[in-house]
């Protein structure tokens, strides 16, 4: 079996223009990943700059109102930026410039990771071009300012659905045209090896801290974690450290309008094994092989893929795999809202509903923790659309 | 003598390329014809894939317009079978690994046997990745095309050692598309492949003009021209076979001279 395998999944489905940057990126990865030096570097950015470590909130609130399991949030919204993007960009910046590189690239289907690496990019004195689909930039018009605030150039992406999608193609493509002196700053666990283990490894601080604060506050493991996955970067940082534990893991997939719809992008539901995107996973895809326009209120689970790693943990039966609907996604926005006076990304509000759905089933003593991979503040306008107020930001 | 190795016998070669199916998949075998009256020595036909990444603007755009008649595997594969009793060239099919892939590859090859298709180009599986796909290629008689790029450098002669039909050198970075300019050292790549195997080299990526073309197989075994047929094709639809013959024919002289 070749590089960067979890199962039959992964690989390194790339052009030959790309080979030896994706080598070269290996190689240093590998110099600098157990460095102490660089790690009291990220470190340093993650506490001092990212706000690092996130707080794990009991959700008592919550908890007493849907009468079963205990609720923790991992408050991945508190972090600089708004999202757990940034664990991954300030990682893969810094290895970036190590390397040398003075200039980053990236694609953005919500714009979280957009501006996570615009901010990186502000931070190091990079240069920075974002590719986005042009219907997202529609969906998040805030967070295209605030990347072209923060020094980015923005790409609209016309081609495809215009969607997070086309935009990953946009950046690969960008890419091979220039490597010498740009770093393609991945923003999920998915594309060729080794961005799936190089951004599980900087997301994995997620459940590392988890496993820390659960022990303080309760003295044990929780029973179930649970994260939204669209590449599943901030899933597989909830789940990683417990993937040996007793711990029942649990990815919640976009269903869009429902999975025996067309209308949407739950990859393990609906999806077949395939070879795309640098990698081999499940996508959403035609008899042909064509990769299907799929579809989701949350433009950054809006994605035909998923991580090769979860497809491997999907494949052994480690973690699970559920679909949420957009309006089960939207009550669950709004609940959270409500009860926790937190107002969660809706990519999030994916995890919270499912959350919401297996808590009063579960015994008190038992303990869920919900990543809030984000805020839901870019949201807001789209989800009072949806619920048809006109609000424009 | 394989019929791609025959290909380069005697001259330079000349390749086109285009997209199967754009604007239909009559008009395509009519251009292939055409192109064959005219001097190609090998067609690279490509089966059109929703997200092709290796792709400029003018293929990914023939590529949508192809899927959007609704042109399928099926029907290309069809249409392969039907212009191998008719034409005697060598045939390879380019497309992207999820197309093969997807559809089977056993399947996929086997039916590509019986059209005679001679080889395939998968811009998406490097040297890396291309077991899994040689083997299955090799069981049905079909060269898997080798590409080097020009930041292969250290690779050239790894890739080079295992080439089958003939090799795809990429004259320049980023995706397909018409250039003014080819800047890459074309003459050491193909000097470094020669030191290691007889399989012929072909430089594609940015050629369009007979100027270009003459220059780049002069350096090498031949040249490869894909996006300067396809927007030809993308602007006089149904009416493109005989605008492509004239085209090719100049660009083949180029290339034989």
């Amino acid at each position: 079996m070749t590089k960067g395998r979890f199962g039959v999944h992964g690989g390194q489905y790339i052009p030959e223009t790309l080979m030896n940057a994706v080598i070269e990126l290996e190689e240093a990865y590998n110099m600098y990943k157990d460095d102490p030096a660089f790690n009291a570097e990220l470190t340093e950015l993650f506490n001092e700059y990212a706000n690092r470590p996130s707080r794990l909130y009991y959700a008592q609130r919550m908890s007493e109102d849907l009468g079963g399991a205990k609720i923790y949030l991992k408050r991945e919204d508190l972090n600089h930026t708004g999202a757990h993007k940034i664990n991954n960009v300030l990682g893969q910046a810094l290895l970036a410039k190590k390397m040398g590189k003075t200039r980053l690239i990236a694609e953005t289907g919500a714009g979280q990771h957009g501006v996570a690496t615009a901010t990186a990019a502000a931070l190091f004195g990079m240069e920075c071009v974002v590719f986005m689909g042009k219907e997202d930039m529609e969906r998040q018009a805030l967070n295209v300012y605030k990347m072209r605030l923060l020094g980015a150039d923005v790409i609209p992406v016309t081609t495809g659905t215009a969607t997070l999608k086309d935009a990953v193609s946009q950046a690969m493509r960008e890419w091979t045209s220039r490597i010498e002196d740009t770093h393609y700053c991945l923003g999920s666990v998915m594309g060729p090896h080794p961005f799936p283990t190089i951004v599980r490894d900087f997301q994995a601080v997620i459940s590392k801290e988890i496993k820390t604060q659960m022990m303080e506050k309760e003295g044990k493991l929780p029973d179930a974690v649970i994260a939204c996955v669209g590449g599943g970067s901030n899933a597989i940082g909830t789940f990683y450290h417990f993937i040996h534990d007793d711990v029942r893991l649990i990815g919640c997939e976009a269903a869009g309008r429902g999975i025996d719809t067309k209308e949407t992008a739950a990859t393990i539901n609906t999806g077949r094994l395939g070879i795309f995107h640098g990698m081999k996973s499940y996508f959403c895809q035609d008899e042909y092989g064509q990769i299907a326009p799929v579809y989701s209120i949350s433009a950054g689970l809006d994605y035909p893929g998923i991580g090769p790693e979860h497809a491997y943990l999907h494949d052994i039966g480690r973690a699970e795999y559920v679909g949420i609907t957009d309006e089960e996604a939207v009550k669950a926005f709004e609940y959270l809202s409500k009860t926790e006076g937190i107002i969660p990304a809706i990519e999030s509000a994916h995890a919270i509903a499912y959350a919401a759905m297996i808590a009063p089933t579960m015994r008190k003593d038992q303990i869920i923790v919900v990543t809030v991979s984000g805020r839901g503040d870019k949201d807001c306008a789209a989800i009072a659309r949806y619920r048809g107020e006109d609000l424009y930001e | 003598m394989s019929r791609i190795k025959e290909a380069f016998q005697n001259h330079k070669a000349f390749i086109p390329f285009i997209t199967c199916g754009d604007p239909d998949l009559e008009t395509t075998r009519k251009i292939v014809k055409e192109m064959v009256k005219n001097g190609a020595d090998l067609i690279e036909l490509g089966i059109p894939f929703s997200d092709p990444t290796a792709e400029g603007p003018v293929i990914m755009d023939a590529d949508n317009r192809a899927l959007s008649a609704g042109t399928t595997t099926d029907d290309i594969l069809a249409m392969a079978k039907e212009l191998r009793s008719e034409i005697q060239v060598p045939m390879v099919f380019m497309t992207y690994a999820n197309v093969v892939y997807s559809y089977g590859m056993e399947k996929f090859l086997s039916k590509a046997k019986e059209a005679e298709m001679d080889g395939l180009i998968l811009p998406d599986v490097p040297f890396e990745e291309k077991e899994e796909f040689d083997e299955m290629c090799g069981k049905y008689g079909i060269d898997l095309i080798s590409m080097i790029a020009p930041t292969s450098k250290d690779r050239i002669k790894m890739i080079a050692r295992e080439a089958k039909g003939f090799i795809y050198i990429v004259s320049s970075l980023g995706v397909t598309g018409v250039r003014s300019s080819i800047t890459t050292d074309i003459g050491s790549i193909v000097k470094m492949i020669k030191e290691v195997t007889d399989v012929p080299c072909a430089v594609g990526f940015g050629i369009s003009t007979p100027e270009q073309a003459k220059k780049m197989a002069a350096l090498s075994d031949g040249a490869i021209v894909g996006s300067a047929i396809v927007r030809m094709i993308g602007e006089k639809k149904t009416d493109a076979p005989e605008a492509v013959g004239l085209y090719v024919k100049e660009m083949a002289e180029a290339v034989h001279q």
